[in-house]
């Protein structure tokens, strides 16, 4: 199963992927942003001075596409001040001196699960503040609450991990199976008519054997094998590869009656709904050639990059480039006093810089980024047409289809950053529509 | 802050090939057809073969010096330029045209236009057609083991029969570079599993254009003539090499083959019914000049639109 176009890029996973899930606990100040998600921020609960427990809520959602945000460790709220996030950018955060206890809150665990109405189920993934852990941190409730979900036919769980290096949900699905089956098991009770599908790529056979045995006696769970391909893991590609459906732009999934997750996000469903518990935690990939000793650690969120890397064993040599997320629509930092938040999957350090290292020459033309594209559009003439600030030729070859995979700048030969100069481009379109 | 890391836009990997590199598979894939020339044409042949490679990157070195641009010679693509125009050319052509030629595919064709990438024509399809022009009498004067004669096609339009193994083979008249269509399959081959081209272009202008004969030629279902007009000329050297020069040809899935089947056309057209028996070179110019309307007309569609129109 799989899709048109694509590349392959060097997997790097074999860094990572052998080493099982470490718990390591924070131990100075954490910090919380209060924009970890796609939507309102939310809007801080506590103030400077006050003591706040591991679980307690300490930002409200700011509307329905919203989240809140929860304390991972207890402590003492600090400041409440502008800080920088990985993508760069200023957001207002919620600063935890951590006393090192973890004093908990008390959660609010349900014995069965079955007996939950739909309503309620919704209410706690809200409650617990889910987003989508994959990287686009959209709330997961909204996701979850389509207009029609009757006409959901397919709860589709992105088990790909296409992006090279990140190993989390490999080790998350080779150790918490049970875990991403039972909220898969939830998010089914939502939708009677939908059927849940595993979307593995077949670079990771231990994880479609182990979950082709657990779901083996469920009659509304299936697991699906993908090419390895990037990006598979593509919440467009992936739909189009297990169900043969194509979506673009203007449609959500739930339009071709489906509904994405990534496998992170259906373990905090899990928590969610089972034991009442927040999204304070996730598994976090340490690697790169550059990485003394990388691995897969499961974070308190608001720790910071550094902290995290220290655990791992810091750097091995001097990086060149540091990544949150992985090497194809990570961000590059500019150093790593920076917070982990809901939607960092790992930290990549790489020794070499393919981008500095490389001469961007003239477009020859060759159209190896035309065959690259998952989107089947130009990306060479959309990135001259950015260039040229010509929007509406850029809307005309389809340039608003998108989706920043960057597989184009990846595969081009004259080394031309195709995929930045077209999101740049979209990014002015879409501000231009704001305005209208 | 004392050391920052570096920071880009995503992605942050790069794929090892180069567009230089990319040219260099080129070469590769024409040696073979360079090799089969200089076996058939001798030394002479090698001789063009060099002056052309040399004068095109010597030009593209010296216009580049003069307008005080960073020499791109290290892409290859002159090299590439030099090497197909020298395969265009009969092996007895006086030096001085082909140091013409040459520096007229570089300076007028390409560097005129902005260089590598700009330009709308394939430079040395223009450089031949400027010499064809220009010296009409050395361009189409082919001998063969010292005994002046026509080229196999040339015989066909005058109704004689000509021997198409030989056609195949190679060992008959011609310019330097075409004649042998074992040759240039094997270039073509290489091409093909370096990814550097794929079947679209070539594949649908030798299937249109062997349609065409088949309906125009005159010749009816005569596989002789069939075959011998497929074998004969530029045909397989400009369907392999030269119709798919990246710059001058779309860059649209569907473009390419409407490309092809244009170029198949007008390659038959110019075959049958004109002055010459050859047309490929004038053919696929005249293509290279229509690229831009064929691209306009065949953007295709995006993953997830609806079919005949957008989003």
């Amino acid at each position: 199963m799989t899709f048109k176009g694509g590349v392959h890029p060097h997997d790097g996973k074999e860094f990572s992927k052998d080493k099982p899930i470490r718990d390591i606990l924070p131990k100075g100040e954490l910090v919380f942003p209060v924009s970890q998600h796609i939507g309102a921020p939310a809007s801080p609960i506590v103030a400077v001075g006050d003591t706040v427990l591991r679980g307690q809520k300490i930002a409200e959602a700011g509307g329905f596409v919203s989240a809140p945000v929860y304390a991972s460790v207890s402590g003492t709220v600090k400041a409440i001040q502008p800080r920088r996030g990985a993508v760069g950018d200023m957001v207002n955060s919620i600063i935890i001196e951590n006393d090192g206890e973890m004093k908990e809150v008390e959660f609010s665990p349900v014995d069965d699960v079955k007996s939950l109405s739909k309503e309620d189920i919704i209410g706690r993934v809200k409650e617990a503040g889910v987003v989508g852990m994959g990287g686009a941190g959209f709330p997961t409730h909204v996701k979850l609450s389509p207009k029609e979900p009757e006409k959901i036919e397919y709860i589709i769980a992105n088990c790909a991990e296409c992006e090279p290096y990140l190993t989390a949900d490999y080790r998350r699905m080779l150790e918490n199976p049970q875990e991403l089956i039972e909220g898969m098991r939830i998010v089914l009770q939502l939708f009677d008519n939908a059927k849940g599908l595993f979307g593995i790529e077949d670079n990771k056979p231990d994880c479609i054997q182990k979950m082709q045995e657990l779901t083996k006696d469920e009659p509304r769970m299936e697991v699906c094998p993908l090419k390895t391909k990037y990006p598979q893991g593509g919440e467009r590609q992936l739909i189009y590869a297990t169900t043969k459906r194509e979506i673009n732009s203007k449609m959500l999934p739930a339009d071709a009656g489906c509904i994405v997750d990534n496998v992170e996000t259906l373990i905090s469903v899990y928590h969610a709904v089972k034991f009442g518990k927040p999204v304070m935690n996730r598994i976090f990939t340490v690697t790169g050639d550059a990485a003394a000793e990388p691995g897969n650690f499961n974070i308190c969120l608001g720790m910071s990059y550094a902290e995290i890397l220290e655990e791992a064993g810091g750097f091995k040599v001097q990086p060149e480039k540091i990544i949150s997320g992985g090497p194809m629509m990570g961000f590059s930092m500019f150093g790593l006093d920076i917070p982990t938040t809901k939607t960092s999957s790992s930290l990549l350090c790489l020794a070499k810089d393919d981008v500095a290292a490389s001469e961007t020459t003239a477009c020859i033309n060759c159209g190896r980024c035309v065959a690259a594209c998952p989107e089947q559009i130009i990306p060479t003439r959309l990135s001259k047409m950015a260039n040229h600030g010509d929007m509406e030729g850029f809307e005309k070859w389809n340039g608003m289809e998108c989706i920043e995979c960057g597989s184009c700048s990846y595969i081009c030969p004259a080394k031309i950053p195709l995929a930045q100069y077209i999101r740049t481009m979209k990014k002015q379109i879409l501000a231009e529509r704001r305005k209208k | 802050m004392s050391d920052l890391y570096n920071v880009s836009s995503s992605s942050h990997v790069r794929d090892k090939d180069t567009s230089a590199r990319i040219m260099l598979y080129v070469v590769i894939a024409l040696l073979p057809a360079s090799i089969f020339g200089v076996i058939n044409f001798g030394i002479r042949a090698l001789a063009l073969i060099l002056v052309c490679i040399a004068v095109c990157v010597a030009s593209e070195w010296v216009f580049e010096k003069l307008i005080h641009k960073k020499s791109t010679i290290n892409d290859f693509s002159a090299v590439v330029t030099g090497l197909l125009l020298a395969l265009n050319l009969p092996h007895t052509l006086p030096i001085w045209q082909a140091i013409l030629g040459s520096v007229f595919a570089i300076v007028i064709v390409k560097m005129l236009f902005g260089g590598l990438g700009q330009n709308f024509m394939n430079p040395a399809l223009g450089a031949r057609c400027f010499l064809l022009v220009s010296f009409a009498g050395t361009m189409t004067s082919f001998t063969y083991d010292g005994v002046t004669g026509a080229t196999p096609l040339a015989l066909i339009r005058n109704g004689e029969t000509v021997d198409t193994m030989k056609m195949f083979l190679g060992t008959t008249a011609g310019t330097i570079g075409e004649t042998s269509v074992v040759a240039i399959l094997i270039g073509a081959i290489i091409l093909i599993l370096f990814g550097v081209i794929d079947l679209r272009i070539p594949a649908s202008y030798i299937i249109s254009f062997a349609v065409f004969i088949l309906l125009f030629g005159g010749h009816g279902f005569d596989m002789n003539y069939l075959t011998a007009q497929l074998c004969g000329g530029g045909l397989m050297l400009g369907a392999f090499f030269m119709a798919t020069d990246y710059v001058t040809s779309p860059i649209t899935p569907t473009g390419k083959i409407v490309f092809g089947i244009l170029l198949g056309v007008l390659t038959g057209l110019f075959r049958v019914f004109g002055a010459n028996a050859e047309g490929v070179s004038f053919a696929i110019i005249l293509g290279n000049l229509l690229v831009p309307i064929i691209e306009k007309f065949t953007i295709p569609r995006a993953f997830g639109q609806k079919k005949g129109g957008q989003a």
